[in-house]
């Protein structure tokens, strides 16, 4: 009977980019600047030491095209594995999941995962459209993310009858304490706090979305270097050690079965019942100290923290309010800005997750402020797609 | 007995006042018309509102008896594929249907409807469904922007239960060089106004109707009503009057309320007729354009028993006031818009998936599940009910014209569009299945959760550099 992949694997260095308009960088540049520092922070030799790597990028043609090559030519890696990964929002994550297997399987000692996306040469602002395909351009509407996750603010606050007005108040509040964070983070792309009051009058993305309950779009890299547990404490005394990892993907149910709501995500409720028995967690609304979760839009924050239990259904709201999530708050959420405030370079966001739950496990936030006192476990959330059709990836990790 | 079976049309949402298009760019030579005319929204064109005409003309009709669509325009989107073979793939007939496409001149409408009678006349043909659309563009500021209106009719064409039967008809064709355009123009030419009045319209339309009451024996007091097409407001009644008609006996016009909708034009008017008419009344239809045909109908008592369409009279009753040409003139792709670089990136079409996936694309056709009785689109191989599963046990089932009530929406500003915000969202079908929908001929702050929606031929996108015509179905709210 398999046991999962708690505390068979550790990561013992982290690098990320400052994320943000990289209009001086490369995607070169990024990936060099997250692995130098990864490396750096393992304390190991890039030529020697690193067995196999797995590449997160996901808009192939704006960065340095497909597949792994261009990866392992930039950072000159010697002749070893490296694979390209790229499975929407989660793909930071799924590069981090390749590596972290490759240990567990004991196939090797030491595995990088790296994420990179170079957004900011599109010329547009948000997202290029991606995703249908040749039949989907057909059939799919004409539609962007903002759109897809619009709707589930729409559906949530019909089934929990908030008003229009209450509902955005919620949201805003979400993404006032993301600004916040990431106004103390030098790292993070957006580093101006607003208020509330502010985040309302924005202009309209895509009703009840307005521009500050979307995330910026940003350029940006950061690398992890994994290891077996059994040496973790050969390279460092504060390793950090996966205590779960988990990958839910769509059934089709949400867009072609009747049956779910749209005031949930079925993959992330999955995915987290999945994590925390890994785990071991009982429970998470206790067990949980911090998470960095996908808020690619305010809405998708609060929904999260009721697919991951940290907040019962429909009552997310109450725990917005009173400051759960909030750097001194119970349960911190997004202490390095999250999507919001720190950037979203989609292939690099879920390693960046990670960094901050390794800084924060270690101690090591870079601004006193921002550290949380004595934090245990850390949990990671993305989510691709859409609301109707997503993948989920779930870390958890502690000491 | 050869005749009319049934009949449909489809006007667009949209109307514009004429001093809106006046005071935006008028002159001496555009003098105003009076009243409004229909106007396309920007993801329709002469395919879809054929399309949706045709729909509305096969209310409770099936399908699979229809051996025959004739498709008549001035505005055909292609030039080369078959512009009735997209109409007959998006109302999902049979491929063992005999299709035309009749174009280039105004009376098109009428040679298609005649061509109709003479395949089920031979016995080559059972059922043919004739349908006429245009969506011209006048040139702004031009007379004929304000002349032309946007707008569509379906006929269908059978010998059996019919409501009107064909009774005769006469045609007149003479290189009449009023109006032109060659392939590569955007805008009709003109002669000047006066040559077409007097010397067209008033000679060849008289003509053909006389022709064909002698030809038919009749007088023009025997004919309940006369269909004529003749846009000069002022003048039109006088040219039945100088045939010896009774003010009673003269259709209206529709170029207050709809415009001279080309190819259209005769075939909506007669649908129009058909509406108010009672069994045993005779109707004249004329057609004008590089000559006439006149075609005598009379009554039948089925007209009593014939589902309801929405007809002219239903679509004339649903409208929304467009009040800005400059909308107007960018729904049209008449003036450059800016969709950003965002919408320039259209990428490139699957013509081979589009022929493999014709019927799942343009038809609408999901599958339905054998076990557990589940409709869903796309089309699936394993069945998307968790509870369920079946693996390969699927029927085609279509999906285009069943009704939904909307589960979410959205207003959204990002994606390109030039009527902004795109609406959008999922849509559950009263009789199972869900999948997501652009909403088009709706305005975001009346759509509501729950509200019923039914599905309408729309344009997708064009794709300009490859020359593709993009189609796709629609949300359109029902409003009662």
């Amino acid at each position: 009977m398999a046991k999962g992949i708690r505390d068979k694997v550790a990561i013992v260095g982290m690098g990320c980019t400052r994320f943000g308009e990289r209009w001086d960088s490369s995607g070169e540049d990024l990936l060099v600047e997250a692995f130098s520092e990864a490396v750096e922070d393992a304390g190991i030799d890039p030529q020697k030491d690193i067995q196999a790597a797995w590449y997160g990028n996901v808009f192939a043609e704006l960065g340095l095209g497909s597949t792994a090559m261009p990866c392992a030519q930039v950072l000159k890696l010697p002749f070893i594995p490296v694979t390209r990964m790229e499975n929407a929002c989660a793909t930071g994550s799924e590069a981090l999941r390749g590596a972290c297997y490759a240990v567990a399987a004991d196939v090797y000692d030491i595995c990088l995962a790296i994420g990179m996306e170079k957004l900011k040469d599109t010329g547009f602002g948000g997202l290029p459209t991606s995703g249908p395909g040749p039949k989907g351009r057909f059939t799919w509407p004409n539609m962007t993310a903002p759109g897809g996750f619009a709707q589930l603010a729409t559906r949530y606050f019909a089934k929990y009858n908030l008003s229009p007005e209450e509902g955005k108040i919620m949201l805003a509040k979400v993404s006032a304490k993301s600004h916040y964070n990431g106004s103390l983070n030098p790292k993070a792309h957006l580093r101006r706090a607003v208020t509330v009051e502010q985040i309302m009058n924005a202009p309209i993305v895509a009703w009840p979305l307005g521009l500050f309950d979307s995330c910026g779009v940003s350029d940006g890299a950061a690398a992890a270097i994994v290891v077996s547990a059994e040496i973790a404490k050969n390279f460092r005394q504060d390793p950090v050690f996966i205590k779960a990892l988990q990958i839910c993907t769509t059934s089709g149910e949400e867009l072609w079965h009747t049956e779910w709501d749209g005031t949930y995500i079925a993959t992330t409720t999955h995915a987290a019942i999945a994590a925390y028995r890994e785990a071991g967690v009982k429970e998470p609304r206790k067990e949980i100290s911090m998470a960095e979760v996908h808020d690619c839009f305010s809405i998708s924050e609060a929904i999260a923290m009721e697919d991951l239990q940290f907040s019962a259904r429909g009552k997310v709201k109450d725990d917005i309010a009173a400051g759960r999530f909030n750097l001194d708050g119970d349960q911190p959420v997004q202490p390095d800005g999250g999507l919001k405030s720190f950037g979203h370079p989609v292939g690099a966001t879920g390693l960046r997750m990670m960094y901050e739950m390794y800084k924060q496990l270690q101690g090591k936030a870079e601004q006193p402020e921002r550290q949380l006192k004595n934090p245990e476990l850390g949990l990671t959330h993305n989510l691709g797609g859409y609301p109707a059709m997503s993948v989920c990836s779930l870390f958890i990790v502690g000491h | 007995m050869i005749g009319i079976k049934s009949f449909g049309a489809y006007i667009p949402r949209y109307r514009i006042n004429r001093n809106t298009i006046f005071s935006a760019i008028g002159f001496l030579g555009a003098i105003p018309m009076a009243g409004e005319k229909a106007v396309a929204n920007w993801d329709e064109d002469s395919i879809s509102m054929a399309t949706n005409a045709s729909i509305d003309c096969l209310r409770g009709i099936d399908r699979s008896s229809i051996d025959g669509l004739y498709f008549a325009t001035t505005t055909q989107p292609y030039v080369i594929r078959q512009n009735s073979t997209i109409i007959t793939t998006a109302l999902d007939l049979r491929d063992e249907t005999r299709t035309s496409d009749y174009v280039a001149c105004t009376k098109s409408g009428t040679s298609a409807l005649l061509a109709a009678f003479d395949g089920i006349q031979s016995n080559n043909s059972h059922d043919i469904i004739v349908c006429a659309a245009d969506c011209r563009v006048g040139k702004p500021g031009s007379p004929q922007e304000q002349h032309f209106g946007d707008g569509a009719a379906a006929l269908l064409i059978g010998n059996s239960n019919v409501i009107a039967t064909l009774e005769g008809s006469y045609s007149i064709s003479c290189d009449f060089p009023d109006r032109w355009r060659s392939t590569e123009e955007k805008f009709e030419h003109a002669w000047e106004d006066r040559f077409i009045r007097d010397e067209g319209y008033a000679r060849i339309v008289p003509r053909a109707i006389t022709g064909l009451l002698q030809k038919c024996n009749l007088t023009i007091k025997d004919i309940a009503k006369i269909v004529y097409c003749y846009p000069y407001p002022r003048d039109y009644p006088n040219v039945a009057k100088k045939l010896g008609a009774e003010p009673s006996q003269i259709q209206d016009n529709l170029l207050a309320v709809v415009g001279d909708t080309g190819a259209a034009y005769a075939l909506m008017m007669l649908v129009a007729a058909i509406e108010e008419a009672k069994p045993g009344d005779r109707i004249i239809v004329a057609s004008y354009g590089n000559g006439s045909d006149a075609i005598l109908f009379k009554v039948t008592d089925n007209i009593n028993t014939l589902a309801k369409s929405i007809g002219v009279r239903g679509n004339l009753a649903k409208k929304k006031e467009l009040n800005s040409y400059e909308k107007y003139v960018a729904f049209r792709n008449a003036i450059p818009v800016d969709v950003g670089m965002r919408g320039e990136s259209v990428p490139y079409s699957a013509l081979s998936l589009l022929w493999r996936e014709r019927r799942e694309i343009l038809a609408l056709c999901g599958s339905k599940c054998q076990k557990c009785g589940k409709p869903q689109y796309p089309q699936q191989k394993i069945c998307v009910n968790p509870k369920c599963r079946a693996a390969n046990q699927m029927l085609d089932y279509r999906f285009s014209d069943r009704q939904a009530k909307i589960f979410s929406y959205t207003g959204d500003y990002l994606a390109a569009s030039v009527d902004p915000p795109n609406i959008w969202g999922l849509l559950d079908f009263d009789e199972g299945g869900r999948y997501w929908f652009d909403f088009t001929d709706c305005d975001l702050e009346e759509i509501k959760v729950g509200m019923s929606v039914e599905l309408s031929f729309r344009r997708k996108y064009l794709d300009e550099s490859r020359g593709i015509h993009s189609y796709f179905w629609k949300a359109v709210p029902i409003r009662s």
